[in-house]
């Protein structure tokens, strides 16, 4: 399919598409800060305070390793709140904004 | 319990029954599936006919190799809690993958990563640049798993080392030649399910000893070492190190060609984004089962006899499984070991060679003007340039210490590659030469960087004191490359690729227009 140069720039100076940018663009900034914060924030503290990982939960187990799993699962979780977010937000509004481009 | 003894090194009739039943599999696959390859879209691209799931175990397969099964799970068995340390490092870069680059890159690019880079700006000197970060990468990568799987092959099977690395380089030859990205994303898949397969069944194993209970695993490994084993030891001393290591292996993976490649094997975004979320699954899953695995290895061999067998503890999975599985199920996971560096080395070989093919061949020499028939040839003696290049690294490399390439290939990934895409994606003033100059800035940095630093100056050069503070150079060289491509940019816009940009937002987007 071609546009032609008239139809692009109507379509990039809509505000149904500047909006639609502006939102993708801050979910996957605020979801990189949190998965770096996360991990930056684990490593952090174990160069910091080693000792804080070492408590002990129960007899022997450390705190350390419920995190240590728990941020393998929340990595793998974030992506599934993106996914969801794509999926139903995003993709919605990127169908309705072709169909209104190619249908006319 | 009584010591251990191994029958590692010694032929073992499973495996190689085991893995010669693989490799004949994947070869009638690659045989089905070069009736499919005749087109540059087929032979690079699979003609986008993978679906998202389908990708996702692909990438899985891709980037679990063998150093992350034997390395991580070895680490584990000998240090405890610093290997799942080192493992969450590996897995982080995949949510930014998705978040930041999987869509937009299916949507501008068609064959590799630098169709995006070059896709608003002069094709020439762009292409040139982002194919020296991308052979970089690759030569790098596949140095280590190439010195890795002779000496893999060589305790394993007890065959010499120059017939291991001439067996792996012959059989990926052939996937790659005859059955381009179609073959080799089958063989990935398989890889993968019988990887995360047989490391399921080696926890299931371990843990029933246990009446399934992973806490009482950890009290015995508490009970025959110490409290040290479960809580943070010498792995992250140096912040900065830490840093610089988190860097390198987050963006490092954000910028590797191969697993970039693999997603214009999909229809669209949608399943772009579909087979992260499915590789980050498997990926994470495959990490907690390494952790357990080490630790399984702790108690069932214990960690004098892991190092008496090799002292980086790379066979400390292989030992558990013969300690707990016997000889049959120690040959199931020696052959998925073997089949998962061919599988590997396989997707490095399709990448390197798409470079030098589509990237320098086609839209440098030729300036972008070629028929598919020609392209698709020039593809496949670029696959034999490349796979013949693996073999002569592995004799080249034969019983150096090559542990720093793997380190070096994602500081390269994370500092030339890394940047470039980004900035290409989301910078509207981005310029050519920026781009060029960054790329140059962040491969020469990273590798100069590594040659001065702990790792290659004192460890390997044997000099008493490193030049450069850090084990790893992606925090310096990372900076510094998206420093230099702004600076660039700023200093000399280029008006035309600006105005492209705002063109193809249609493209990046909303996918009209994409491939």
């Amino acid at each position: 399919m071609s546009l032609n140069e008239s139809d692009i720039q109507e379509i990039l100076a809509s505000e149904e598409f500047r909006s639609l940018v502006r939102k993708r663009i801050s979910v996957s900034l605020t979801l990189t800060f949190i998965m770096l914060a996360v991990y930056f924030g684990f490593i952090l503290v174990i160069a910091f305070n080693k000792e804080l990982l070492a408590v002990k939960i129960g007899d022997t187990l450390t705190i350390g390793l419920p995190i240590g799993i728990g941020i393998i699962v929340f990595a793998w979780l974030l992506t599934g709140v993106y996914t969801r977010w794509a999926n139903h937000s995003y993709d919605n509004r990127v169908r309705s904004l072709r169909n209104q481009i190619l249908n006319r | 319990m009584e010591q251990f003894q191994t029958t590692l090194g010694q032929a073992n009739l499973a495996s190689i029954l085991i893995f010669f039943a693989f490799v004949a599999v994947t070869l009638g696959i690659t045989y089905w599936a070069a009736k499919k390859t005749k087109t540059t879209s087929e032979f690079y691209a699979a003609d986008r006919s993978i679906s998202g799931f389908q990708n996702g175990l692909a990438l899985s397969g891709d980037y679990m190799s063998a150093a992350s099964f034997l390395g991580i799970a070895g680490m584990v068995a000998l240090k405890g809690y610093d290997g799942l340390i080192y493992s969450i490092g590996f897995l982080v870069g995949w949510p930014l993958v998705m978040f930041l680059i999987a869509e937009p890159l299916r949507n501008l690019g068609k064959f590799t990563f630098a169709d995006v880079v070059a896709f608003r700006l002069r094709q020439k000197p762009v292409r040139v640049a982002s194919s020296v970060g991308s052979l970089m990468t690759i030569i790098f990568y596949l140095i280590a798993q190439m010195v890795g799987a002779g000496a893999l092959i060589q305790i394993l099977f007890g065959l010499p080392y120059e017939t291991a690395v001439i067996i792996v380089g012959l059989v990926m030859i052939a996937y790659v030649l005859f059955g381009g990205m179609l073959a080799t994303t089958w063989v990935q898949i398989i890889k993968a399910v019988l990887l995360l397969s047989g490391a399921t069944v080696l926890v299931i194993l371990t843990l029933a000893h246990f009446n399934f209970n992973p806490i009482t695993l950890f009290e015995q490994a508490v009970a025959k070492y110490s409290d040290a084993v479960l809580s943070p030891g010498g792995f992250v001393t140096n912040p900065w190190d830490a840093i610089s290591l988190g860097i390198a292996l987050i963006l490092g993976t954000a910028g590797l060609p191969h697993i970039l490649m693999r997603f214009f094997t999909v229809p669209d975004a949608k399943q772009a984004r579909k087979s992260v979320f499915v590789a980050t699954g498997f990926i994470g899953y495959f990490y907690i089962l390494t952790f357990v695995i080490g630790f399984g290895a702790m108690v069932f061999v214990g960690q004098d006899v892991i190092m008496s067998v090799d002292k980086g503890g790379n066979m400390a999975a292989l030992l558990l499984s013969e300690a707990i599985g016997g000889q049959l199920f120690l040959g199931f996971i020696a052959a998925v070991a073997f089949a998962t560096i061919l599988a590997v080395v396989a997707g490095l070989t399709l990448s390197g060679a798409s470079t030098l093919s589509h990237d320098l061949y086609v839209n440098v020499f030729k300036s972008g003007k070629t028929d598919e028939a020609g392209e698709v040839r020039v593809a496949k003696i670029a696959t034999l340039c490349i796979g013949t290049l693996a073999i002569a690294l592995g004799f080249a490399f034969k019983g150096q210490n090559v542990a720093f390439t793997v380190g070096l290939a994602f500081a390269i990934a994370a500092s030339a590659n890394f940047p470039s895409l980004l900035l290409s994606i989301v910078w509207k003033k981005y310029t050519t030469m920026g781009a060029v100059w960054s790329i140059v800035t962040g491969a020469g940095l990273a590798v100069i960087l590594i040659v001065l630093s702990p790792t290659v100056w004192v460890d390997i050069l044997k000099n008493p004191v490193a030049i450069f503070p850090l084990k790893n150079p992606a925090l310096f060289s990372m900076a510094a490359a998206f420093i230099v491509g702004v600076v660039v940019s700023l200093l000399k816009p280029e008006p035309e690729a600006q105005k492209k940009f705002e063109d193809e937002k249609v493209r990046t987007y909303l996918g009209i227009g994409a491939e």
